[in-house]
């Protein structure tokens, strides 16, 4: 059953990966604003120095045609334009922004879940103050049995995500001794 | 004749009870040269003597592994039962068993292929599974390393303003299309607006400084407070670099949880907090222990690796490459950290597959394109200068000056670290994440090449002064006679914005060495190759500067006078810039080829090899000097995580009998009897002792090995049994023969735990070398070794006992050099507790080569090879 359900995070993950993938890849749907071409020209003579931004295409990105209005008269131009340095540059506005928006609303789901853990959580497992000890010995004293159990006694949905928990909790609670308690890793 | 005596001997030797108490040994052992004989010649002969029990022939010639282990296999594959085989939270892995049980199970799986279209297709997906598997590391990688870069940048320019018109783009995002055509207003836009400009309404004076200084503290504390609390309370596995526990991770330990989904995501996502709250430290290193989680999560989709620990740390290796590639963008680069540095076992079969996926996630990366400069990282360099050969000075010192800092830093960071893991401030680890932030936001936010993000640092450093430069770096005074004025050249007498910039890269030089110091360690997600390589660009492009104002200055010194004319390109601060960041990561790190390649792939240039590895490799000699650890090894000293590095050489001439334990004044080893034990009584040695292995002999009469069972496996079959099979009681013997001993009629049914029996234990003689016993479990990767004396067992040799002995020998040889805390402190704190071993203790595998002879070796890389051959050699020696 575990490995059953490791196997399906994974293919949560990997789907929210490739999902993320032909965002960014595949939909290269390049909108008005994802390309530019900027031309960025220093001081000549008495003419300070000009930073042109225009939309073109890639063979069009150079001084020719975005600089304009040109500044110089017309025999001058050439020598202008060599100074100039253009840069074709594309970004995804649209990966950055799922991007973000996936980055937040993770960032978020975590810090309501930690608030839980840690403010109501407490709360709600007050009532039943014999069952966290005996947990405890159960699961430190054999592992084994005490996830055989755990699929015997998991029908539910809810009893099997709530053992899940459990078993994470643990886990985690080990972690913590060991890296913040006992500074046996990481320190 | 002599071999009837020696015969004799041996027989004499076999009626000793006590194995333990081994002080007239040396009567014994005065022949050595002679026992030699009595092994090749006689061995039979004395196993045919009192073969009672068919079986025992396995267990003494160790030129037989090859057979026994393969008997033991397929005993092994007829009745599995189901635990058996795995391991225990932090102990480690035994290669050569890892190994064995790849081999039969391929060997199972091609000799049904030609069963059924199923079965071909079964072999055709295990065939596949590798390459499929990196493939999805490298694709994960790659997607979670360009969510990290696009999240860092969004949210460290948080810290200055916000985008009006998209909340989510980042400074220069934002002002992707603005029209502001001067130089002056080049970095302003209008849709991106500081905190001041939000909330007071004006962008200038005093007033909006001091918003803009007050909001950039409160985001850098709330992000680095948020990250902190995340790690606490989801994962705190993953705080630290992670190379350390990596390194440990594939030289065979187990530590449950550290490469899991939840150390994954907090990492991914604390890992952006930690970059964007300011603090010095950088994503690379993390990003290698976030594409090992994804290479560890994806190796459980498929059998093959999910089932085979030696199997899976391939896929970590490939992994881990894969994470330098996508945080460098040097994809060969990767593939050579990996084998450098953190791999410990690396086969051709890897070598390609890492490749592999370095590519695959460089590909990735490149096509989200997170940087908007069609590169993979921020700080890519293009240079098209020559360097000179006198340039060569500037570059060695800069080599000094690396390995200097990196012995500093080494020393400084690890007794900082000692001072947090052994005294009360180490409790307080949200506090002091939120001090360091605080520190660092308060005292970065004055200076410009503080404020910004050290990457940014990096590029600015790196980047050539041309004409279209606008930082303060590249303000010179203009030349006096015209036509050269406009071209923006080097070599030209440094301005007022050139001075400036000076002290206030010397500033920023200080305080990056001091915050580095105590940011690495904190309780966030923190790598440690970008605040080097800042450290490294600032020192480099300083003496840049220097040398190009001396080379202006002093155009007709008979150094400069022939490469250097006036108003020529001669010197290029940025390759100062880069030069020295490589210098300082190699003495931090202490990597040599890697690093070179890595920085050559940031740069594009084959040109700048010789100045990179000149510099490399002086900062790894000036480094050396001072202290043969890089930082990793220093940190897992520190935490005395089982690892046996291949890079330090034995030297010293102790004995197998001398290492082994019981010592003398121990109680006698714990050994098990094949065919006399109850139940009850194996139950009650192994909960009466914490061993986690048994050696199994013949009788207590004859003393001689049989085989070895581990602590994990007994306790899994004997449970199992009891669940599964009809009449095993207390009283039920256990046996570990191929036939049931013959018991009285009225007894209970014997319990057979043939299938648990490692056959073919590694056993050495008492008086090998030392020498030759740690490259035996280097090469090897053994979980343990058993001392013989012929043929009967006296102690036992695990990877922690060695490990033990050679902090004893260091200490003996340099007392108390690098550690001030007594030696009880540092001689491997994390085995004593987390894994209650001694004797047949959790003992770790490990196949530490060299880089250089991992490539050589490893095509034929056949453990019962090397085992036939080794004992050959031991008993030549012998």
């Amino acid at each position: 059953m575990s490995s059953s359900r490791k196997g399906s995070w994974t293919f949560v993950v990997a789907a929210a990966v490739t999902v993320f993938l032909l965002d960014g890849v595949f939909v290269h749907a390049k909108s008005f604003e994802d390309v530019r071409c900027k031309c960025i020209c220093p001081p000549y003579r008495n003419i300070t120095g000009h930073i042109y931004n225009r939309n073109v295409s890639q063979k069009d990105c150079t001084c020719l045609h975005v600089v304009e209005p040109m500044p110089v008269p017309g025999h001058d131009v050439e020598a202008y334009c060599l100074l100039c340095e253009c840069k074709y540059e594309e970004r995804s506005s649209n990966t950055i922004k799922v991007t973000i928006i996936i980055y937040l609303s993770v960032v978020g789901a975590l810090l309501l879940y930690m608030l839980f853990l840690l403010l109501v959580d407490p709360l709600i497992r007050k009532h039943d103050p014999y069952t966290q000890p005996l947990h405890n010995e159960e699961d430190s004293e054999e592992m084994r049995p005490q996830v055989d159990n755990s699929q015997a006694r998991g029908n539910t949905m809810l009893e099997r995500v709530e053992g899940a928990q459990q078993r994470w909790k643990k886990q985690v609670q080990e972690q913590r001794k060991t890296v913040f308690d006992r500074h046996k890793m990481l320190s | 004749m002599e071999s009837e005596q020696l015969y004799h001997r041996g027989y004499c030797r076999n009626s000793y009870n006590s194995i333990a108490s081994a002080s007239s040994d040396e009567e014994l052992l005065d022949g050595a040269g002679v026992i030699m004989d009595f092994h090749t010649t006689e061995d039979d002969n004395l196993l045919d003597g009192d073969a009672a029990s068919p079986g025992s022939n396995y267990a003494m010639s160790n030129g037989g592994g090859a057979a026994s282990s393969t008997t033991h296999l397929l005993d092994f594959l007829e009745e599995p039962i189901p635990g058996v085989g795995t391991y225990d939270d932090f102990h480690t892995i035994d290669w050569v068993r890892e190994k064995c049980k790849d081999r039969e199970r391929h060997r199972k799986i091609n000799s049904k292929k030609k069963e059924s279209a199923w079965e071909f297709t079964k072999s055709l997906y295990d065939a596949w599974s590798g390459w499929l598997v990196v493939t999805l590391t490298g694709l994960a990688s790659g997607a979670l390393a360009g969510l990290i870069d696009i999240a860092a940048d969004w949210m460290n320019d948080l810290k200055e303003g916000v985008c009006l018109s998209a909340m989510w783009f980042n400074h220069e995002q934002c002002c992707w299309t603005s029209n502001e055509t001067t130089f002056a207003e080049r970095d302003k836009c209008p849709q991106w607006k500081s905190w001041a400009e939000l909330i007071l309404g004006q962008a200038e004076g005093p007033g909006s400084y001091i918003m803009n200084y007050f909001m950039y503290i409160y985001w850098a504390l709330s992000f680095a407070f948020l990250a902190v609390c995340l790690v606490k309370v989801f994962a705190p596995y993953a705080c630290g670099s992670g190379i350390p526990e990596i390194k440990t991770i594939l030289s065979g330990f187990i530590i449950r949880g550290y490469l899991g989904k939840w150390t994954l995501m907090i990492k991914t996502i604390t890992l952006v907090l930690a970059v964007a709250s300011g603090l010095s430290l950088g994503k690379e290193g993390p990003l290698v222990h976030v594409a090992c989680c994804c290479g560890n999560i994806f190796s459980y989709l498929f059998p093959k690796y999910s089932k085979n620990e030696a199997k899976k740390r391939e896929v970590l290796s490939a992994a881990s490459a894969a994470g330098v590639s996508v945080a460098f963008g040097a994809p060969i680069g990767g593939v050579l950290f990996s084998l450098e540095e953190v791999s410990y076992y690396f086969p051709l079969k890897t070598l390609w597959r890492s490749f592999f996926a370095a590519l695959v996630a460089a590909f990735v990366l490149r096509s989200i394109n997170p940087f908007g400069n069609s590169r993979l990282v921020l700080f890519y360099v293009e240079y098209h200068t020559p360097w000179y050969l006198f340039e060569l000075i500037p570059f060695i010192l800069l080599g000094v000056f690396g390995g200097l800092w990196g012995a500093f830093f080494i020393r400084a960071n690890i007794a900082w670290c000692r001072r947090r893991k052994s005294t009360r401030f180490g409790k307080f680890p949200v506090l002091e994440v939120i001090l360091v932030a605080a520190i660092t936001a308060v005292v970065a936010f004055p200076n410009p090449y503080t404020r910004q993000n050290t990457s940014e640092l990096i590029k600015e450093l790196f980047t050539d002064c041309g004409p279209l430069e606008s930082s303060q770096l590249c303000q010179y005074r203009l030349q006096m006679n015209g036509s050269k004025a406009s071209e923006g050249g080097p070599n030209r007498p440094a301005g007022p914005g050139v001075y400036s910039a000076m002290w206030q890269l010397c500033l920023a030089l200080i305080f990056k060495i001091i915050m580095t110091i105590f940011t690495f360690g904190l309780k966030v997600p923190s790598g440690l190759f970008i605040p080097s390589m800042a450290i490294g660009a600032i020192a480099g492009r300083i003496v840049g500067i220097a040398v190009e104002q001396l080379a202006y200055y002093h155009h007709d010194w008979f150094l400069f006078k022939e490469w250097c004319e006036v108003g020529a390109d001669c010197i290029t601060p940025g390759l100062y810039a880069m030069v020295g960041a490589a210098a300082c990561l190699g003495g931090v790190t202490r990597m040599t080829v890697s690093l070179v390649v890595i920085v050559f792939e940031l740069t594009g240039g084959l040109e700048y090899i010789v100045p990179l590895m000149a510099a490399v490799m002086t900062s790894k000699w000036v480094g050396d000097a001072f202290g043969r650890e890089g930082i990793y090894e220093a940190h897992i000293r520190l935490n005395g995580y089982p690892f046996l590095d291949a890079k330090e050489e034995f030297t010293h001439t102790t004995l197998a009998r001398e290492v082994m334990r019981p010592r003398r004044s121990d109680p006698p080893l714990a050994v098990l009897t094949q065919d006399d034990l109850t139940v009850e009584e194996l139950q009650s040695v192994i909960n009466e002792t914490s061993y986690n292995g048994f050696p199994v002999i013949v009788s207590k009469e004859s003393q001689r090995l049989v085989g070895f069972a581990l602590r994990r496996d007994i306790t899994i079959a004997i449970e199992n049994a009891r669940r599964k099979q009809e009449g095993i009681v207390l009283s039920s013997r256990v046996y570990f023969t191929q036939h049931a001993p013959t018991l009285p009629a009225d007894s209970p049914r014997p319990l057979k735990l043939r299938s648990i029996l490692d056959m073919s234990p590694f056993t050495v003689t008492d008086h090998t070398p030392m020498e030759i016993v740690v490259d035996i479990f280097r090469k090897l990767g053994l979980r343990q070794c058993l001392v013989t004396h012929n043929g009967i067992v006296l102690g036992i040799i695990t990877k922690k006992n060695i490990l033990e002995h050679l902090e004893e020998l260091k200490q003996h040889m340099e007392p108390l050099v690098t550690s001030p805390a007594p030696i009880t402190h540092v001689t491997l704190p994390l085995l004593p507790t987390l894994a209650p071993v001694s004797l047949g203790s959790a003992s770790f595998g490990g196949l530490h080569e060299t880089w250089c002879e991992k490539l050589l070796t490893v095509p034929g890389f056949k453990p019962q090879a090397f085992f036939s051959l080794f004992s050959h050699f031991l008993f030549s020696l012998c």
